[in-house]
């Protein structure tokens, strides 16, 4: 671990502020991934901006009828909050879902949206890895890929985005407050949020340079069953193989979203026209430019089943 | 003592203290977190300063430059060891690779240097500014690629020659009325013991003291003394808590040496724990193995042909993964085949975990059995119990071994087919299936189904050595009528502490309270250490060896004569005559030590234990996921000192075998030759909620062969067949052959059907 200053701010305009003022500064909240990083030397700032007494905390109703999740509302209270659980059951199904009950308790709402990548070539700091040391090549590809990436990979990076619960906020059509370093602030939906890895895999996600995410905001709740289904080897503590994410109304229109197969959570909205005709016809139209592995390309045929499973679950359900 | 004779009543048949389930002695204090371990000995020497280790970055090759600068400049750094500066280092007799690597580099991993400072996190920031160059050399790293390079392995662990012969296997195989030739193969895998291996060396003038986390103290001391080239007198070790060994803390590790050679350095104590990402290349592993099995019967399944022949991969130097030993004893059949092939691999050195040899050769034999039965039509148990043997079929008359890696004396039978001092092989099948609901079993695999979920159940025998091996202890009586037994046995999770003190207790007549047990200690009398199940029943035989000593001597101080002695309620009697033991050491302590050895009842039968193992499994229809619904342990093992600590292990090591089966593996990067997921995130062992429902039974046993207890060994039978009866009930509950370990959805889910 690389030595670093360290600041406490109060609010959250003074933390973007402290953000711009000093270069290579990182914010942390629950710090659950940020400080493992930095153990290993894969994360190396040089300054920690402590979020803890920002604020953010709550989870507020908004007034078009959604939810106003504050930045540093930890996984388990998240998980737990009776409006989330009534209303937005993919949601709480998806949280739960991760890692552990000590790391949900410490994990935070924007914290697990900025998770990185468990590729191993970025976790071995011996070994090339776009994301991690821009320039020097792809350990995965060519390597062990099991876990990685089907789609909108490209020969710089097949990683993956780890995150249960980013997948239902993307099947959700949540969007993401921010407040920059100026102190102006702006809304990202969850679909610009995360990005492809282009030829740029270090740049994960669409904010600036300080930029601080301030809330998570659910639109008001669109009915349906909730399913999440996460498919991986052992039965908990594990990341996703595949996930799907899926709320489906009565009538059989639905919304998906997968995670385990791409940079980000995958979610094509023409895919959605398609649930009418079975998992097969959804399956094809999301996983369209699919590129596999040797290892992961059991991954295309494990979407369609699982999806498959999802919608007969959705559709048993009263 | 020698015990050459079988036992016969003894003291122990008592069963006051001994066979009863006692709670660990060493319990409370686990749980309140004041049984320190090695790295948390604070208390034991002053002025600790930290080692942090840095590993090579390549697998093959040499250093061509070290820049040590700005890590020797960073705060608060002490010294940095490499071997440049380590001075001449042998390599310990039970390594394959050494333990300081450079400027050779052997395996990725493989430490170059120690880092110490004066904190943790010092040495950490400062290991990282440490820069190497390497000239990288290809190297081998894929099995399959060299398994046709193999050659017969040197011996197997216990010295065991690699290769046998019985009858002609190939006419008869030709011959037989059903045949099966099948190919199987298991994965590396990596310990992943809770504890990671750490030391605290300080030195005081030449005398070395190691706090350290090991199975084996004696090995350490020797091989720590060659290794740095010392008297072993000098060097004393401590290892009186271990948190999980597993087989890869029965030899000397990186952590050790190093702290050893950092504080000769930096001329204080230093203390090194392996990070976690280091220990999957670092230290030893269990080799991946490709196993050839053919199984010949008459149309009746009587086997009389079979062959099974394993390649495995090490390190030049190393040794086969010995998968094929077991079928050596397991099955009847007049010809007969075995080899244990090994390859030069340029991977981490592979050495013993969790069974080694068994547990992988099982793993695949017990699938080809399950096989067998269905070409067959047969029950796989009445399949099994119609090929069960009273003595051993294939026992080469084995040569004494030269392998310093052997870890028992090997053992020439008087008998080409020894009998089996107990096998209630049948028995454990026959108790198993009564209690598991074997009957219900569906002879149609794919046909029952719960909701989402196929189900099956599978079967599969167990079968471990028991292994004799002399041992040491200590035993003393104080006034307060305390005795207290010193050994330098280890308890690595397995409750030695408690048996031992079981022992002590039955034999002098005590209870629990006033006996204080003392392991993991260089200066106490030499024991069997820990490993190849071998550790109950020899270490607690050679407490019982101290304790006829210590009868004797309070007999002769208390005046008692010759006279039969009965140690009853902290006294001793002799006819009318009774004195109270704290009075009989009234004025001095009375000491006794002796040793448990073996003549060669274990020339004249073979000893063993055995056991079966029934799971349930669901496999989801759609996902392929499987999850293990109930799993069933019948162990015929001798007598059980301790019915709950035992169960502990037995349920422990059923654990692992659903490691095996479903989930563990170190994956090879191929190209640039290490375990790529060498962390705890990536490598996966069961959790919690993949375990269900696990009951263990231990069939009544006691065998007079093995020792005065009359006890076997026990722990790694509880990990041998589970992962083949795993593989079964899959096969049962879906109808899908998997044939290469683990078994992941990915291996299933091209060939089932998707129903919903």
């Amino acid at each position: 671990m690389k030595p670093f200053t360290y600041e406490k701010p109060s609010s959250p305009a003074e933390a973007a502020a402290a953000a711009a003022r000093v270069e290579g500064a990182r914010f942390i909240a629950g710090g659950t991934n940020l400080l493992d990083l930095m153990k290993l030397q894969i994360e190396t700032p040089s300054h920690l901006i402590d979020l803890n007494d920002v604020g953010l905390d709550k989870i507020e109703a908004t007034d078009q009828g959604g939810l106003r999740v504050g930045a540093l509302v930890r996984n388990t209270d998240l998980a737990a909050d009776w409006r989330v659980r009534r209303d937005y059951g993919v949601l709480t199904r998806a949280l739960v879902a991760g890692a552990s009950g000590q790391i949900r308790n410490q994990a935070t709402t924007a914290g697990n949206l900025l998770q990185r990548t468990r590729c191993p070539y970025f976790y071995d700091t011996n070994q090339p890895c776009n994301k991690r040391s821009p320039g020097s090549g792809c350990g995965a590809i060519g390597g062990f890929s099991r876990q990685h990436a089907i789609v909108g990979v490209n020969d710089a990076c097949i990683a993956t985005h780890p995150s249960d619960m980013a997948v239902a906020m993307r099947v959700l059509d949540a969007n993401v407050e921010t407040v920059r370093s100026d102190g102006s602030t702006r809304t990202i939906t969850i679909a610009d949020f995360h990005r492809l890895p282009g030829d740029t895999p270090h740049i994960e996600n669409a904010l600036e340079a300080g930029e601080l995410i301030t809330a998570v905001v659910l639109p008001a709740p669109a009915g349906g069953t909730h399913v999440y289904r996460k498919v991986r080897d052992r039965a908990s503590y594990a990341f996703a193989l595949v996930s799907v994410a899926a709320i489906v109304q009565p009538d059989g229109t639905g919304k998906v979203a997968l995670g385990g197969v791409a940079h980000k959570p995958w979610r094509v909205e023409a895919a959605e026209s398609q649930t009418g005709r079975g998992a097969k016809a959804v399956a094809s139209e999301l996983l369209a430019d699919a590129r596999t592995t040797h290892d992961n390309a059991f991954k295309v045929p494990l979407v369609e089943r699982t999806l498959a499973s999802v919608m007969a679950e959705a559709k048993a359900q009263p | 003592m020698k015990f050459d004779t079988p036992a016969t009543t003894n003291p122990i048949d008592q069963l006051k203290v001994v066979g009863q389930p006692i709670d660990r002695i060493d319990g409370p204090l686990k749980t309140t977190g004041t049984a320190r371990y090695a790295y948390d000995r604070h208390d034991v020497v002053g002025n600790q300063a930290y080692g942090f280790v840095v590993g090579a970055a390549i697998a093959k090759g040499r250093i061509r430059s070290m820049e040590l600068a700005a890590a020797k400049a960073a705060p608060g750094v002490i010294a940095i060891v490499t071997a440049q500066n380590a001075g001449k280092l042998a390599k310990g007799s039970r390594n394959t690779a050494v333990l300081l690597g450079g400027p050779e580099i052997q395996h990725y991993h493989q430490a170059v240097a120690l880092v110490v400072a004066e904190t943790f996190e010092q040495a950490r920031a400062a290991a990282y500014l440490v820069q190497i160059e390497y000239a990288q050399e290809k190297g081998a790293f894929d099995l399959d690629a060299v398994k046709d390079t193999a050659t017969v392995g040197r011996s197997v662990a216990g010295g065991d020659v690699a290769e046998s012969r019985v009858g002609d296997f190939d006419a008869a195989f030709a011959a037989a009325a059903v045949q099966l030739d099948a190919t199987y193969t298991t994965a590396y895998e990596s310990h992943s013991m809770m504890e990671p291996h750490a030391s605290i060396a300080a030195w005081d003038g030449d005398r070395l003291t190691l706090w350290t986390s090991n199975q084996m103290i004696a090995w350490t001391v020797e091989d720590m003394a060659h290794t740095l080239g010392i008297d072993a007198q000098k060097i004393r070790v401590l290892s009186p808590y271990v948190g999980g060994g597993f087989g890869g803390k029965l030899f000397l590790r990186a952590d050790i040496v190093l702290a050893a050679l950092g504080a000769r350095v930096a001329q204080r104590p230093v203390k090194v724990s392996l990070q976690r990402a280091l220990m999957p290349n670092n230290t030893t592993h269990r080799a991946a193995t490709i196993q050839r099995i053919r199984i010949g019967t008459d149309k009746d399944g009587r086997i009389g042909a079979i062959a099974h022949e394993s390649w495995s991969g090490d390190l030049p130097g190393g040794r086969p993964e010995a998968a094929s030993m077991p079928t050596r004893s397991i099955y009847a059949g007049a010809n007969r085949m075995t080899a244990n092939r090994l390859a030069v691999l340029d991977l981490p050195e592979a050495s013993a975990m969790r069974a080694p040899g068994e547990a992988p050769g099982l793993a695949a034999l017990e699938i080809a059995m399950d096989e067998m039965a269905e070409k067959l039509g047969m029950d796989p148990i009445e399949f099994r119990i119609l090929n069960d043997t009273q003595v051993v079929p294939d026992y080469p008359q084995k040569p004494r071994s030269q392998d310093p890696q052997a870890m028992v004396e090997p053992k020439k039978a008087l008998d080409p087919n020894p009998p089996f001092s107990q096998r209630q092989f049948a028995q454990c099948f026959r108790v198993g299936a009564a209690r598991f609901g074997w009957s219900a079993r569906s002879t149609k695999p794919g046909s029952i189904r719960d909701g989402r979920w196929l189900v099956g159940i599978g079967v599969a025998a167990a079968l471990r050595d028991n292994l004799l091996t002399k041992s040491a202890a200590r035993v003393r009586l104080d006034r307060r009528g305390v005795v207290t037994v010193e050994t330098d046995m280890t308890d690595i999770g397995t409750g030695s502490y408690t048996i031992i003190a079981q022992t002590a207790a039955e034999m002098m007549g005590v209870p629990l309270d006033k006996v204080v047990v003392r392991l993991g200690d260089s200066s106490f009398p030499v024991s069997c250490g820990s490993g190849g199940q071998w550790g109950g029943n020899n270490s607690t035989a050679g407490v019982y060896a101290a304790c006829v000593k210590l009868r004797e001597a309070i007999g002769e101080r208390a005046g008692l004569g010759s006279s039969e002695l009965v140690f009853a309620d902290g006294s001793v009697r002799a006819g009318a005559r009774s004195v109270a033991l704290a009075d009989v050491a009234r004025d001095r302590e009375l000491v006794a030590e002796d040793l448990i050895e073996y003549g060669d009842l274990d020339k004249r039968y073979q000893q063993s234990t055995f056991g079966a193992h029934f799971v349930e499994v669901g496999v989801d229809a759609a996902t392929c996921e499987t999850r293990v619904r109930r799993m069933l342990a019948v162990c015929a093992a001798g007598r059980i000192l301790n019915p709950k600590t035992a169960r502990s292990q037995v349920i422990g090591a059923m654990t692992m075998g659903v490691g095996a089966a479903l989930m563990e593996e170190l994956f090879v990067d191929r190209r640039y030759g290490y375990f790529v997921n060498h962390d705890l995130a990536s490598y996966e062992v069961p959790v919690h909620a993949d375990i269900p429902h696990q009951e263990v039974i231990f069939l009544d046993e006691t065998d007079p062969i093995s020792s005065p207890m009359k006890a076997k060994g026990v722990a790694e039978l509880g990990i041998c067949g589970v992962a083949a009866a795993i593989a079964n009930a899959i096969h049962n509950a879906t109808g899908v052959r998997v044939r290469n370990y683990p078994i992941t959805l990915d291996k299933l889910i091209t060939q089932m059907p998707m129903t919903t």
